[in-house]
């Protein structure tokens, strides 16, 4: 899940490579607009694969810190069923984290570089897991709210022109569609519950409300690298069609659910039969994006503590790995 | 001794429960992706055990007990799990010894249990052993790359298995409910057992070119709820939720 | 030690006996056990195989993109391997 921040700028030219001739190109987007997929080994433009290991290195690192906030309530779980189905969740986005960085892998870029750019701060990753889980409702407005907007974000994602990204999706968003289920239904027994868990729900629901509606991303006039993306059908729809449909269908959902939306204009318009809503504050996601939210650090600070503690496991599996091998030779 | 197969249910859904707590700890902390996906697999079946040895027995015990009651409403010293499941986790390389030591005896414990003259408590050990069984494979191997790995994850896991050893005796001593267990349900012979983890331990351990530490102290409390520093804090973090908003549903 | 991650492998899954296997995905393992057990605690945990088949990345042989058209378009004329391609009479049955 979690494909937020996917168009996200990064340091390296999107110049098209030394052998592109106008030809070439006018083809591959003729392939592209014939809906036939690319895969691993087709000749694709430099500025496609990397903007491709962009976005999906940004979605597998998302998945992987996306771990973190949940991970810490599996130890506090409030019943077994709760523990089983959260740990089950949990366990799915680092499989996720796996299908992505494999289909990452198949452009040329190893696992480990994807890795150590995340490690280095010159990947991103999706903004909203630098928010902190306080309570037992933010595991559930995680899930329902969260994965939601991921679902959004994700569906389009399963016709992507690129096959191998393509058929990853297919895979995690078949995965993925208990998620969402499982955050409204611990939403769904808090609403019915005492009125401190009652309170306990409205407040995650708002302070993840708008950092959700953020995981869009920019909006389409401040979103760089849409156009192209559309072009090349790595992108279905705009960040702002997304939101909106989001909006749409979660608002009924949290009626249902007797919360109250953080968001005094935000009303039902007749005329477009869609919701308008207020501003976001794109002060406060440029700032989590650079790396000011409030659990930034802790974030990359455990994944780096993770990597590092390792080493010596990786590097033991692959001595011994390396000596069997030159037994049987 | 009326409650003496209720007793020893609990046992096994207290090792398996506490066990799970120990792994899920570490999600997120593995040191290779996939090994992620295999802690949580692990995890995920010991929680699936703590469930239906505890709906189990909350069924002997009649009084509408259910899997979360003996879970979430217990106080540390009702617990009788193992000593050492409830260990703190240190490294990868202490996981895995943890791992390999305790399931090479559980597997075995299993396999008895599937012959119990208890129905259900068989039928349990039967589904138990299928997955305890590949997590049994999974430590067996990780620890001879570990042990026959590089110098310093050769030291790393010795360390670790000179820390783990003196929780072993504690499997095989027995009290009066294994014994129950034994005379009345044609229980595990713990004693035969014991003779064959030895032999298994030993094959792994040559393999892994590791030593079994001699002449270690045992160490034993689990059965007796005398249990170490650091349970009390698994305990209160586990049942925080429940302690904290009585009689709440979530 | 050399900073090199562990080998790339692929995984391919038969969902049921009766089956051929399918590729499922990738995997990294150092060693071929290690690869088998991270497929199955990677590829089966909804029920989704009965077999698994792993093999390292690197020892695929795959045909180029650049070759297709002299692979697979010679097929394109040879239509008289189909089945489709014969006209018999009507009236004329079990053919």
């Amino acid at each position: 899940m979690y494909t937020q921040g996917l168009d996200q700028k990064t340091k390296t030219s999107d110049k098209p490579g030394p052998l592109e001739g106008p030809e070439q190109l006018a083809e591959f987007q003729a392939r592209v607009d014939a809906e036939e997929k690319i895969e691993a080994k087709d000749w694709m433009p430099e500025a496609y694969r990397r903007t491709l290991v962009r976005q999906i290195s940004q979605h597998a690192h998302s998945e992987i810190i996306g771990m973190q906030p949940e991970g810490n309530w599996l130890t506090r779980a409030p019943s077994l069923k709760r523990k089983a189905i959260l740990l089950a969740k949990v366990q799915d986005e680092a499989g996720h984290g796996l299908y992505l960085y494999s289909a990452g892998e198949t452009l040329g870029v190893s696992r480990d570089q994807m890795v150590a750019d995340l490690l280095a701060g010159r990947a991103k990753y999706s903004s909203i897991f630098n928010y902190p889980t306080l309570t037992w409702a933010d595991i559930g407005a995680i899930g329902w709210l969260v994965d939601g907007a991921a679902i959004m974000n994700q569906i389009p994602l399963c016709r992507c022109s690129y096959g191998p990204y393509a058929r990853a999706m297919v895979r995690i968003c078949k995965e993925e569609s208990f998620h969402q289920r499982q955050g409204f239904e611990i939403m769904l027994e808090l609403s019915k519950g005492t009125d401190a868990q009652k309170e306990m729900a409205q407040d995650a629901f708002n302070r993840w409300w708008w950092p959700s509606l953020m995981m869009f991303g920019p909006g389409d006039k401040d979103s760089k690298h849409s156009a192209q993306s559309m072009a090349w059908k790595i992108k279905r729809f705009s960040n702002d069609e997304l939101r909106q449909k989001f909006v749409d269908v979660t608002v009924p959902q949290a009626q249902f659910l007797g919360l109250r939306v953080p968001d005094d204009d935000l009303h039902y318009n007749d005329e477009t039969g869609h919701y308008d809503f207020g501003e976001i504050d794109w002060q406060e996601f440029l700032d989590v994006l650079a790396g000011n939210g409030p659990c930034n650090r802790q974030r990359m600070a455990q994944r780096t503590r993770a990597h590092e503690d390792g080493q010596w496991v990786r590097d033991a599996a692959r001595a011994y790995a390396a000596r069997q091998r030159a037994k049987a030779a | 001794m009326s409650d003496a197969l209720l007793r020893y249910v609990l046992r096994l859904g207290d090792t398996a429960l506490v066990t799970a707590q120990r792994m899920i700890e570490r999600v997120a902390g593995e040191p290779e992706l996939e090994e992620e996906l295999a802690n949580a697999n692990f995890a995920l079946d010991y929680i699936g055990q703590a469930r239906m040895l505890y709906t189990y027995a909350g069924e002997l015990d009649g009084n509408g007990a259910d899997e979360d009651h003996f879970a979430f409403r217990r106080d540390a010293q009702q617990f009788r799990n193992l000593l050492i499941a409830e260990q703190p986790n240190g490294h990868f390389g202490d996981a895995i010894v943890r791992q390999f030591l305790f399931e090479s005896f559980y597997v075995l414990l299993l396999n008895a249990l599937a012959q119990c003259s208890d129905a259900r408590l068989a039928e349990i050990a039967v589904r138990a052993e299928k997955e305890v069984r590949y997590h049994l494979r999974y430590a067996m191997q990780w620890l001879v790359r570990l042990g026959d790995g590089t110098e310093e994850s050769h030291a790393r896991v010795q360390a670790s298995l000179d820390e783990f050893w003196r929780y072993t005796g504690e499997f095989f001593t027995g009290d009066d409910v294994d014994a129950h267990l034994r005379r009345e349900y044609a229980g595990p012979d713990l004693t035969a057992i014991a003779e064959e983890w030895r032999k298994n331990v030993a094959a792994v351990l040559a393999e892994a070119t590791l030593t079994a530490p001699a002449d270690v102290h045992m160490v034993d409390g689990g059965r007796a709820g005398r249990h170490s520093e650091h349970f009390g804090f698994l305990v209160a973090e586990m049942q925080h939720l429940q302690r904290s908003y009585p009689g709440a549903s979530w | 030690m050399t900073d090199e991650e562990w080998p790339l492998y692929e995984v391919f899954i038969r969902a049921r006996s009766g089956l051929s296997h399918r590729h499922a995905g990738s995997v990294h393992a150092a060693d071929d056990e290690m690869a088998l057990n991270h497929a199955r605690d990677t590829y089966t945990r909804r029920m989704e195989g009965v077999s698994i088949w792993v093999v390292r990345s690197d020892k695929i042989v795959a045909s180029d993109p650049a070759e297709t058209s002299a692979f697979f378009e010679p097929a394109e004329d040879k239509v008289y391997r189909h089945p489709t391609f014969y006209e018999i009479p009507e009236g004329v049955e079990n053919l």
